[in-house]
């Protein structure tokens, strides 16, 4: 491991600091920007030659003023490349959360202190290859917006962000690594499946559920065709074009005859046999339709509970508290 | 907001400001070829600019692959047509030319345009094989400029063009002390390094190795510089400036030709008055160089022959400077070889047959062969031969025609004639080839010496005394050696500059020749010679390579040093804005209140000013400071104190 960090250090140069809890902000230092002739820069470097022999060949004084100004351009350049990265400061801004098989958005801002402007700085995702061309002007700043693919729950990193520039001429490479402590919260992919039974609440000092009538709405099941087209969930079939909540979309209200129930999601309601990432991904979706009901939910997972309640807070709450759980 | 679609410059196809740059640096590097290359060709190579120009706004007119192969078959036929070659400096050059205008023609990104870049600079160098006088590289300079313009409008085709046309100049102002330290320093070698093809010198005037009627007076008309003369101290009178070249020695008729001199010791001769100038010579591909009558020293590189000729090692191909002494009007050596004197006295049978007779009768009328030469000089004296540029065509016996027929002629039938009738009177006798004269520039004070000066004259060996100039042009007509080509009747064909009514033009051409001599002198004539002197004028005796190459590596690393340094400057300092926020959060951080990495400035400063309600009102004010000064447009000074002073003095009661 430690050989392979050195190995790691001596190619990218050394590990690239993570932003500080004060800046969350990256400064590049020229030193970390390398730079390297690109592969016209060595079709350049190939023309040089050939009019530097020409010169000698040919004893042209103006021949060899040609190649030795362009030689001199190639040094400006150099610089010029160099110049285009170094003192850059990056940040990384809020990502948000995204379900597990979505596209995460990282939005990453480069500002600019210099008197001078930075154009054509290509910011690349090593781990997705996603890439956005930017230019930044004169003290000032711009903000890419990187897709990274978000394929399993939990926390995604950004890792390693390179920001490469061939400006002003193209005949070098400068780049420099950066690895912003920036990550992305993924939530389970919902899998729509029927809402359990509402549970009787315990304020409710053991109300029954059980008598289905119409003055209380209690939870949701799976649409039946016998059902009235008035208990129909439509608001729930209105919203269920979102990409979180597929498939047997129609839902029915049902309503408890009693007063308050509390629909209690609970991880150990789903067979275990479906496996624990496929009860997290129906949990989540279970979330995803009660808050859509507007039902008083709470969450209950080995280890955490949640209090019902209903709210984009405390969906995000449940969402995080599935996108966290720790796989034992 | 979010960046720009995510292709690399190199993949964005060419827009129109791209291609207009293209198109100019082009035009500029290929503009002196025009007066070289065939008309069919330029017409060819700028219908395909245009062509691309048409493409550039509407893609579906640019031609195919087939197209283009087509056209690279028919250029090569044409160059082939042309020159009946493909390979060799000339052809070689027009297949660049042809070659720009199909790269340009199917070049559709930015990649593309790189190599259209490169065709540029290939083509500007091209230009300087023929010239590199102060306009010619004047014209070269702007084509870089422009080429850099284009690379750079390549390389960020979305910024403002004038912002992309100040980086291109910034470049080329930074790559200029680069190229200046390069220059001076760069070892260099003397080439080739490899053999030239056949044609590489032509087109370079001068004298030639054979003298027959007509070919100097073709010269006359070329108002070139032959070389230029600085004398160190006091001109001679320009009758004294016989500038001495090759000697002819064989005449089979018609032809005057080198002889096979040998290489001998420069003997230095004792009398006449000694003339030191140093001589920056023209490249003409031949060894000869150029001295007063006669060389008194031997400048470096140089090699003296027994008939008094100058000659370099190798044939001079670009140009030089050297140094020399002369002793004129100096007593020659009365010695020669048996040989060479029968070599002075052959003339091939049959020709000239009045001349042969002419020359006998003054053989019987005298004792010696110092009376023949003296009626000989009385001949050409009373004969009163006319002077001109434009000679007739002569027959056979060209020394009869001219004689006794024709009677007009020029430097080389006076010459020809005289050593004819000297050889045929049994005395020895050659033709000297060179210059006469020369005119001083008023602006330096320096003497050109033109091809229009070009002259031809001879020298008869007398017993005792040795080879003796006799000049037969200036007998016929005194005038020749103060007036020079002057001496010509009016109305005879002249170069421009040398009408007498032109004098104001003269005026302007003496000062722009002055200038021009500085640059021959300073830029085209650095050469490892130079190098060597400026190295020890430096310091640096008998650098080798090795020496010279770690002095240029150091001095130009540390102008990239320098450059990097300045290009940096005032950015090394950590922004103070941002100095203070960092410290601010560190302030907070200490009570407890740290903030989150996903945390702006707004949310976080809400957060302490909610959970340090004793502060609250400063921790906003800071906020509020930092966030205009942040993220606002510009960053006033006061500011920027006020915020510092605001974070220092930040209490939590």
């Amino acid at each position: 491991m430690a050989l392979q960090a050195e190995l790691k250090n001596w190619f990218y140069g050394p590990e690239a600091p993570r932003s500080g809890q004060g800046g969350g902000e990256i400064v590049l230092g020229h030193r970390r920007v390398y730079i390297v002739p690109s592969r016209l820069g060595l079709f350049f470097a190939g023309a040089l030659g050939i009019l530097l022999v020409g010169s000698i060949n040919y004893a042209l004084s103006l021949g060899f003023a040609l190649t030795f100004l362009l030689a001199g351009l190639g040094i400006a350049a150099m610089v010029q490349t160099t110049r285009n990265l170094a003192r850059l400061s990056v940040r990384a801004g809020r990502s948000d959360a995204v379900f597990a098989g979505d596209t995460a958005h990282f939005r990453l801002s480069l500002a600019n202190a210099g008197e001078f402007d930075r154009p054509e700085i290509l910011v690349r995702h090593l781990g997705s290859g996603a890439q956005r061309t930017l230019d930044v002007a004169i003290a000032a700043s711009a903000e890419a917006v990187l897709p990274v693919p978000a394929p399993r729950r939990g926390w995604l990193p950004l890792g390693r962000v390179m920001l490469e520039t061939r400006f002003p001429v193209g005949l070098f490479r400068a780049w420099s690594y950066v690895e912003l402590d920036s990550r992305c919260l993924v939530y389970p992919r919902p899998v729509a499946s029927a809402l359990p039974a509402p549970a009787p609440s315990a304020q409710a000092g053991g109300a029954r559920a059980h008598a289905q009538g119409s003055d209380d709405f209690s939870g949701l099941r799976a649409h039946q065709p016998a059902d009235s087209p008035r208990h129909v969930a439509w608001k729930s079939v209105a919203r269920s074009d979102t990409q979180h909540a597929r498939g047997d979309a129609m839902l029915t209200k049902q309503f408890a005859g009693d007063a308050i129930a509390e629909l209690w999601l609970s991880l150990s309601d789903l067979p275990p046999s479906l496996g624990l990432e496929q009860r997290l991904s129906r949990l989540a979706g279970w979330v995803l339709a009660a808050e859509r009901a507007g039902a008083l939910y709470g969450l209950r997972l080995p280890g955490s509970e949640i209090a019902p309640g209903r709210g984009e807070a405390h969906r995000a709450a449940c969402l995080e508290a599935l996108a966290l759980h720790e796989s034992s | 907001m979010s960046g720009a679609e995510a292709l690399l410059p190199a993949q964005r196809p060419l827009a129109w400001r791209e291609y207009a740059l293209l198109v100019a640096g082009l035009l500029l590097a290929a503009g002196p070829h025009v007066l070289r290359a065939p008309g069919w060709l330029i017409a060819l190579t700028v219908f395909l600019y245009a062509w691309r120009g048409l493409g550039a706004w509407n893609r579906s007119l640019l031609p195919s692959r087939w197209m283009l192969v087509a056209i690279v078959l028919l250029g090569l036929a044409g160059v082939w047509l042309q020159y009946r070659a493909i390979f060799g400096r000339t052809p070689g050059m027009m297949l660049l030319l042809l070659f720009s205008g199909l790269k340009l023609l199917e070049s559709r990104d930015q990649r593309d345009a790189a190599a259209v870049v490169f065709l540029t600079w290939f083509l500007a160098i091209t230009s300087f094989l023929y010239s590199q006088s102060i306009p010619t590289a004047l014209g070269m300079a702007a084509a870089v400029a422009v080429s850099v313009a284009a690379l750079v409008t390549c390389a960020a085709p979305r910024r403002a063009p004038r912002a992309n046309l100040r980086t291109a100049w910034v470049l080329l102002g930074q790559a200029v002390p680069a190229a200046l330290v390069l220059f001076l320093l760069f070892p260099r070698v003397h080439g080739p390094l490899w053999g030239l093809p056949q044609d590489a010198y032509t087109g370079i005037t001068g004298l030639s190795d054979s003298m027959a009627p007509g070919n100097l007076s073709q010269l006359t008309l070329s108002d070139a510089i032959a070389f230029r003369v600085d004398f160190k101290g006091e001109a001679p009178r320009r009758r004294a400036l016989y500038w001495r070249g090759p000697v002819m020695w064989d005449f089979d008729g018609r032809t005057w030709r080198l002889g096979n001199p040998r290489i001998v010791d420069l003997v230095p001769p004792a009398t006449g008055t000694r003339v030191a100038y140093s001589v920056l010579l023209e490249p003409h591909n031949r060894n000869w160089l150029f001295a007063l009558e006669l060389p008194a020293s031997l400048p470096a590189q140089a090699r003296y022959l027994d008939d008094g000729q100058l000659v370099s090692l190798t044939p001079v191909r670009a140009r030089i400077s050297y140094d020399v002494e002369s002793a004129i009007e100096s007593v020659p050596d009365p010695s020669e070889a048996r040989q060479t004197l029968e070599r002075a006295r052959r003339l091939p049978p049959g020709f000239n047959p009045r001349a042969m007779k002419l020359a006998e009768g003054w053989r019987a009328a005298s004792a010696t062969d110092a009376e023949v030469l003296g009626r000989a000089i009385d001949f050409f004296r009373r004969e009163r031969l006319q002077y001109t540029t434009e000679p007739p065509l002569l027959g056979r016996d060209s020394v009869d025609e001219f004689l006794y027929d024709t009677r007009q002629g020029f430097c080389e039938h006076f010459s020809s004639a005289f050593v004819f009738l000297m050889r045929a009177a049994g005395v020895p006798a050659r033709v000297v080839t060179g210059y006469q004269g020369g005119d001083m520039n008023p602006v330096d004070g320096k003497f050109t010496v033109r091809q229009s000066d070009a002259h031809a004259w001879g020298e008869v060996f007398i017993a005792g005394r040795g080879w003796i100039r006799v000049d037969p042009t200036v007998l016929s007509v005194p005038l020749r050696l103060d007036a020079g080509l002057a001496a010509v009747p009016a109305g005879s064909a002249l170069p421009l500059l040398m009408r007498p009514e032109l004098e104001w033009l003269r005026g302007l051409r003496y000062n722009w020749e002055a200038l021009t001599h500085k640059w021959n002198l300073l830029v085209l004539g650095y050469n490892p010679e130079r190098q060597r002197e400026l190295l020890s004028f430096l310091g640096m005796k008998d650098a080798d390579w090795l020496e010279l190459a770690s002095t240029l590596l150091a001095v130009l690393g540390a102008f990239i040093l320098g450059l990097f340094a300045w290009m940096l400057r005032g950015m090394a300092r950590p922004d103070p804005v941002q100095g203070a926020w960092i410290r601010f959060c560190g302030k907070l951080a200490a009570k407890g209140v740290a903030r989150s990495p996903h945390e702006g400035p707004r949310d976080y400063s809400e957060r302490a000013a909610r959970s340090l309600p004793a502060a609250g009102e400063p921790i906003r004010t800071i906020a509020g400071l930092y966030i205009t000064l942040r993220y606002g447009r510009h960053a006033a000074k006061d500011e920027v104190l006020e915020l510092r002073r605001r974070v220092k003095d930040l209490e939590f009661g």
